[in-house]
């Protein structure tokens, strides 16, 4: 490996407080802050004018499809478009092939996270074997394991059985885990292709009721209620589903919700164009659910930003489109989404955006190394931004191995600049760099 | 205009200028000599992803009476039924030289994802696409109406029109729709509240649950078929239940002005939706419907390939008066 220098000074940054502020790193963390750093003879000096640093970024709902589909993403390659868009730590959703479903799968993720070397990959682990719904997956083996699983979900389908979803929510008490539901009534969404509404109706595309949605939040908050357990609702998409969550919140419930980037921002009227670029699960809503998940996430009751990252191939996208699949990849363009839509819209300050998108995302998944201050002495997981230059996304230049971004074309504000895990930069400069090119690995490593 | 995907892709003006097109052109196939030679060594495809005998057949009636080539592309044993991509297809179609392809396909939107795509450069004709829009049919459906209620070059002000049955799963009532708006006709639509979409009151359209209400002073009643997979899928109890109280019937007929139009656009359920007394009787235009549908169908094409502005159907007129 080569001796690449692994002290940094960085300067001219602003602290998610608004500080103005220089930045050290030696040895994996966070050895000074403050103006005027003076720099060692070792250090590699970068000029961060005009930019933020927040604490890495933590994505609890993160689509690796390794196993299985390594032709639309592995964990190197969704390893690496997480580093570019910030990211620091990733949660590896279940829905692979084979399934992770057993200690052996989730092992083989993390391992092939730690040896890319780019970002933490958490596994989640399945609720129910093969995603099923029937039959309780050896949740308590994966708890066990080397990953140390502690989220556990069916994401893109539904734990849609009551018992079930009792049984899973009771059973990872046993080690403070959490369940994260994907609220999605079956059979109130047989064969749907997008938000149920005006545009549905008038496209002939069957349509995805809010309803469909709500009825499972509202259920599974009050099995939460009754069996005191810890819930987190993946992707909220409707206005109604905030209202849910806020109420259960007020009963003091132990509920958590994510919403994602695209559904802060693009509403059902893209699927006017029948481009399945814009199909995804659960589906774009309309204008007043976009503000009401705004809000939501200004005001707490949604507790963190996840991406839903869903790497497709070509072929899945250039068809019909109930033909196509469902997904829009999210990682890289995630952090300017938020600049864009919470940040310069004055929802969200910077250190709120530190909370949704690094603190309470790790403390959720109880990732230990993760989500801390921005201090002397921790570890450092960086992500830097310049919050006001804009550039226009192109799908040909994504770090992952697709290219279904829907924000293809689009003007976006806010660039990720650097981001350092384990204080190494892995994204620096436009480059990507694996920490294992770097010969004195740094410490701080991954202690869930 | 380039592709005929939507009503909402034509103006009103367009229209009335297809209607009238097709009039002219029915002159024409009423002659001795069906046959203009205005699409000689033009290359159609009928491509039909979808079974369909009646849709496909009035195209291809069009298209050659227009002395268009057509090759016909139809789901069984082509590659379609092997899982060849849309994609593919098009771009199969586009090597092979076709300057217009009419689709016909099980999913909403396929028409548009043909014409927006990069795949083929031809015309695309949107022959129904999943239960979206119907385009052709609804413009023979108005000109079924013109023929008998209004006059040729005018639109249909004041007509009353009652679309009844499964609006939710019908591109043909989402054309109706639009184009009986846009020509100005007063339309309503009647089906039990599980067969209309959500947000249909949004609708150029009034709505009701009461067909034998509907039915007072409607100068043209149009029937929708129930596909017998709804039978199943719980959006009324029964077929015989559907029938009492959204099919029409010899009562329902008889309460009907003479000069009201009965319509169905095809293929019927005998006794499901319509009685073979209403299908079969004075007041229907059910077969005249079928028969327009080629004279609809060429003013499509003329208009599309031929390019058409007014001046030139006096071209046509001149062509079919030196056959």
């Amino acid at each position: 490996m080569s001796a690449k220098k692994s002290n940094f000074l960085l300067t001219g940054l602003t602290l998610p407080d608004g500080t103005a502020s220089d930045l050290q790193i030696a040895n994996g963390v966070i050895t000074a802050i403050g103006k005027t750093i003076a720099s060692n003879a070792d250090d590699q000096v970068v000029d961060l004018q005009g930019s933020v640093v927040l604490p890495g970024l933590v994505d609890l709902h993160t689509h690796l499809r390794e196993p299985g589909k390594e032709d639309a993403e592995t964990v190197l390659s969704g390893s690496m478009a997480a580093a570019k868009g910030g990211y620091v730590a990733i949660s590896a959703m279940a829905n692979t092939s084979p399934v992770a479903d057993t200690a052996g799968v989730v092992e083989q993720v993390y391992a092939l996270g730690q040896s890319a070397g780019f970002v933490d990959v958490f596994p989640i682990g399945a609720v129910t074997q093969g995603l099923a719904g029937e039959a309780l997956s050896e949740i308590g083996a994966m708890a066990d394991s080397n990953a140390r699983v502690r989220v556990f979900s069916d994401d893109g389908n539904c734990v849609h059985d009551p018992l079930v979803m009792r049984r899973a929510l009771e059973y990872v008490k046993k080690f403070g885990g959490v369940i994260a539901q994907h609220a999605q009534e079956p059979a109130l969404t047989k064969g749907a292709q997008m938000n149920e509404g005006l545009i549905s109706s008038r496209l002939g595309l069957k349509g995805w009721p809010a309803v469909a949605e709500e009825a499972i939040i509202a259920r599974d908050v009050l099995l939460a209620d009754h069996v005191q357990s810890r819930l987190h609702i993946c992707h909220l998409t409707t206005a109604g589903g905030v209202e849910i969550i806020r109420w259960a919140k007020a009963r003091g419930i132990n509920v958590t919700a994510e919403v994602t980037p695209h559904h802060l921002l693009l509403t059902d009227d893209y699927a006017n164009s029948y481009d399945p670029i814009f199909k995804v699960n659960p589906p774009l809503r309309t204008q007043r659910d976009v503000e009401a998940l705004r809000e939501g996430l200004a005001d707490g009751t949604i507790d963190i930003v996840a991406t839903d990252h869903a790497p497709h191939p070509a072929e899945a996208k250039e068809c019909e489109w109930q033909e196509a699949a469902f997904g829009m990849l999210g990682l890289e363009s995630a952090l300017s989404i938020v600049n864009q839509t919470m940040v310069q819209t004055g929802l969200l300050t910077w250190e709120g955006v530190a909370d949704r998108m690094s603190r309470t995302p790790a403390q959720i998944a109880g990732y230990e190394s993760h989500g801390g201050k921005i201090e002397v002495g921790a570890p450092a997981h960086l992500t830097v931004i310049n919050p006001t230059q804009n550039y226009r996304v192109d799908r040909d230049l994504v770090a992952s191995r697709s290219r279904n971004t829907p924000f293809h074309g689009m003007e976006l504000s806010g660039v990720v600049q650097a981001t350092f895990f384990r204080g190494i930069p892995t994204y620096l400069a436009g480059q990507l760099t694996s920490i294992h090119n770097y010969s004195s690995n740094a410490q701080g490593g991954s202690s869930i | 205009m380039k592709h005929l995907l939507s009503i909402n892709d034509l103006s009103k003006s367009e229209a009335i200028a297809i209607l009238d097109t097709a009039q002219e052109l029915a002159r024409v196939s009423d002659g001795p000599m069906k046959k203009l030679p205005t699409l000689r060594g033009r290359t159609i495809v009928n491509l039909f992803a979808e079974d369909s005998t009646r849709t496909r057949i009035s195209f291809e009636a069009a298209a050659k009476r227009l002395s268009a080539d057509v090759i016909n592309f139809s789901a069984k044993g082509s590659s379609i039924s092997k899982g060849e991509s849309l994609k593919d297809t098009a771009q199969t179609l586009q090597a092979m030289g076709a300057d217009a392809v009419i689709i016909r396909h099980g999913a909403s939107g396929a028409a548009q994802r043909l014409a927006d795509s990069k795949w083929m450069s031809g015309a695309v004709i949107n022959a129904g696409d999943g239960t979206h829009e119907h385009p052709s049919q609804a413009l023979l459906d108005a000109f079924t109406i013109r023929k008998h209620l209004a006059k040729s070059g005018e639109d249909l002000t004041g007509i009353k029109v009652v679309i009844v049955g499964d609006v939710l799963h019908s591109r043909v009532a989402r054309s109706n729709v639009l184009l009986l708006a846009k020509l100005g006709a007063d339309v309503t639509l009647v089906a039990p509240p599980t067969l209309l979409p959500v947000g249909v009151e949004s609708w150029p359209c009034n709505i009701s649950y009461d067909f034998d209400a509907a039915i007072v002073g409607a100068d043209a009643v149009m029937m929708l078929r129930i596909q017998l997979e709804r039978m199943s899928e719980m959006f009324f109890p029964n077929a015989r239940e559907y029938s009492r109280y959204f099919g029409l019937n010899s009562d329902r007929v008889k309460a009907l002005k003479p000069s009201t139009l009965v319509m169905h656009p095809g293929p019927m359920n005998r006794g499901l939706e319509i009685t073979a007394d209403a299908a079969d009787g004075a007041r229907s235009v059910i077969v005249e419907q079928v028969s327009n549908g080629v004279s609809v169908r060429m003013a499509i094409l003329y208009m599309l390939l031929a390019g058409a502005p007014e001046g030139e159907l006096d071209g046509i007129n001149r062509e079919a008066g030196a056959l």
